[in-house]
């Protein structure tokens, strides 16, 4: 009986090695919406981004409370979160996702990895399969994730009405990254 | 025991492949459980005549143009009143996220205005949440009309009115916000001496948010005192908030042509059962002095 206990116990020890985890609660993503149209730049940032990545699947997951991008003009912000995102039925975009060929990473050894990651953007309530591609870079055991790619406003119904479809742009570019810590739990 | 076991082991399992699925449960949102101000209880910081709850962001200036047109019972003959036209130009700052002040004038009466709007407290969510913003305003006005009688001795101190006002208001949701103003205006001289020198009302103000850029308004005061039977009246104005991207535009129908807290609350004449209302609209455009902070 004992031994069996003992057994499981080593069982569930074993799994949570496997599943080794890393983790930021302090990503950076920014955007940018401008055109070559635009009167000014239409661009935000934010700092608090979640990001959490288990080494040995891959997987790789982001969360980001869409009120904390911080824009250099204050009515654009306003924009953003009351008529764009709409931040008050849809406070976060969530990303869940796969990164391909995770096993061939290694994570002891110095590099930049280049990576292509497959998954589910949800923004606006609205759901979408995306794939990019990024780094993961390996320095010294820390972990720096980093891409950049576009989403169209369209995929997450996101209107942009006629009068400033000149000078707000369909493609969004965003950039993140994020330096992972260990995950102790 | 072995059913005990057999327990413990199948919730280890289950966590683990919960967590295995969504792992950004395993680490907490630091972002939830933190106070936050309510923002964008109106699209401006006026309802149409009156202060709002909101307030600008630090570091912008709000350029605001406002047009009052003649009444509409001038029917074809005036264009429905927009052959008259009284207009007030205004600049209001956003000092800090609970402070703003302004200045505007009139063409009517050739009158200044200037104010400051202060909140103490601002309604939130989130621990230790009020659910309500009370906003203090303070105003002065001075009119620079020639002397109705310049043989007498004329102080300059009788061109100025003040008007000190209380807003509570909160945003109930995304839709609905309503505001109430106790207001009193003094005035430091009135043409009569049975017109009051302090006149005092009360403000409803609200918003029906009908889509993401397009609003109805209401503004409407009671005055409790010094109306004159038979040709003051309450003001009331009904419009529309639209935005479009740069500028808000606030088009209304209203009873008053005053377009300061002395002339709307004081001078209201129009009467909407005999259809003495006048089209109007504000035109508010926000400028970004200041680039904000951490960017």
């Amino acid at each position: 009986m004992k031994k069996l206990l003992v057994f499981l116990l080593i069982l569930s020890t074993g799994s949570v090695t496997a599943q080794e985890r890393h983790f930021t609660k302090s990503g950076k993503i920014s955007f940018d919406a401008t055109t070559s149209t635009s009167p000014e730049k239409i661009a935000a940032t934010t700092n608090t981004a979640i990001c959490v990545l288990e080494k040995g699947s891959g997987k790789s997951q982001f969360s980001v409370v869409l009120k904390s991008f911080e824009f250099a003009n204050a009515l654009m912000q306003e924009h953003f979160n009351e008529n764009y995102v709409e931040s008050h039925k849809f406070p976060k975009a969530e990303f869940r996702g796969q990164i391909l060929q995770a096993e061939k990473i290694n994570y002891q050894q110095n590099a930049i990895n280049k990576v292509t990651v497959k998954g589910t953007m949800l923004l606006h309530g609205a759901q979408k399969e995306i794939e990019s591609n990024g780094t993961i870079t390996i320095q010294n055991g820390k972990i720096i994730l980093s891409s950049t790619f576009v989403l169209l406003l369209k995929d997450f119904g996101i209107k942009i009405p006629g009068i400033v479809s000149d000078k707000v742009a369909e493609q969004v570019k965003i950039t993140l990254e994020a330096s992972l810590d260990p995950l102790n739990k | 025991m072995k059913k005990l076991i057999g327990f413990i082991f199948f919730s280890l399992m289950q966590v683990s492949m919960y967590a295995q699925d969504d792992l950004l449960s395993l680490v907490e949102d630091s972002t939830e459980g933190k106070k936050d101000f309510i923002k964008y209880a109106f699209k401006s910081p006026r309802v149409i005549n009156s202060h709002s709850m909101e307030f600008l962001s630090p570091g912008t200036m709000d350029f605001r143009i406002l047009h009052r047109f003649g009444t509409v019972n001038n029917t074809v003959k005036d264009l429905f009143g927009l052959d008259q036209a009284s207009m007030r130009m205004g600049f209001d700052f956003g000092i800090r996220r609970n402070l703003m002040a302004g200045f505007g004038r009139s063409t009517f009466k050739k009158e200044l205005d200037g104010f400051i709007k202060f909140a103490p407290i601002m309604q939130s969510s989130g621990p230790h949440s009020f659910p309500v913003t009370i906003a203090l305003v303070s105003g002065i006005t001075m009119h620079t009309l020639p002397w109705a009688d310049p043989a007498v001795k004329n102080y300059f101190t009788s061109r100025l009115a003040y008007y000190h006002q209380v807003i509570i208001g909160r945003k109930w949701s995304e839709t609905l916000t309503v505001q109430i103003s106790p207001t009193m205006v003094h005035h430091n001289i009135v043409p009569f001496s049975f017109q009051p020198n302090d006149i005092y009302s009360v403000g409803f103000g609200g918003r029906l948010k009908l889509s993401a850029r397009v609003a109805f308004t209401w503004d409407y005061f009671y005055v409790l005192n010094g109306l004159q039977e038979n040709s003051n009246t309450h003001p009331l104005s009904l419009g529309f908030d639209i935005e479009t991207g740069g500028h808000v535009f606030q088009l209304h129908f209203s009873n008053t042509a005053g377009m300061n807290e002395r002339a709307f609350i004081s001078e209201t004449t129009g009467r909407w059962d005999k259809a003495e209302i006048r089209f109007g609209f504000n035109l508010s455009r926000v400028f970004q002095l200041k680039k904000k902070k951490g960017k």
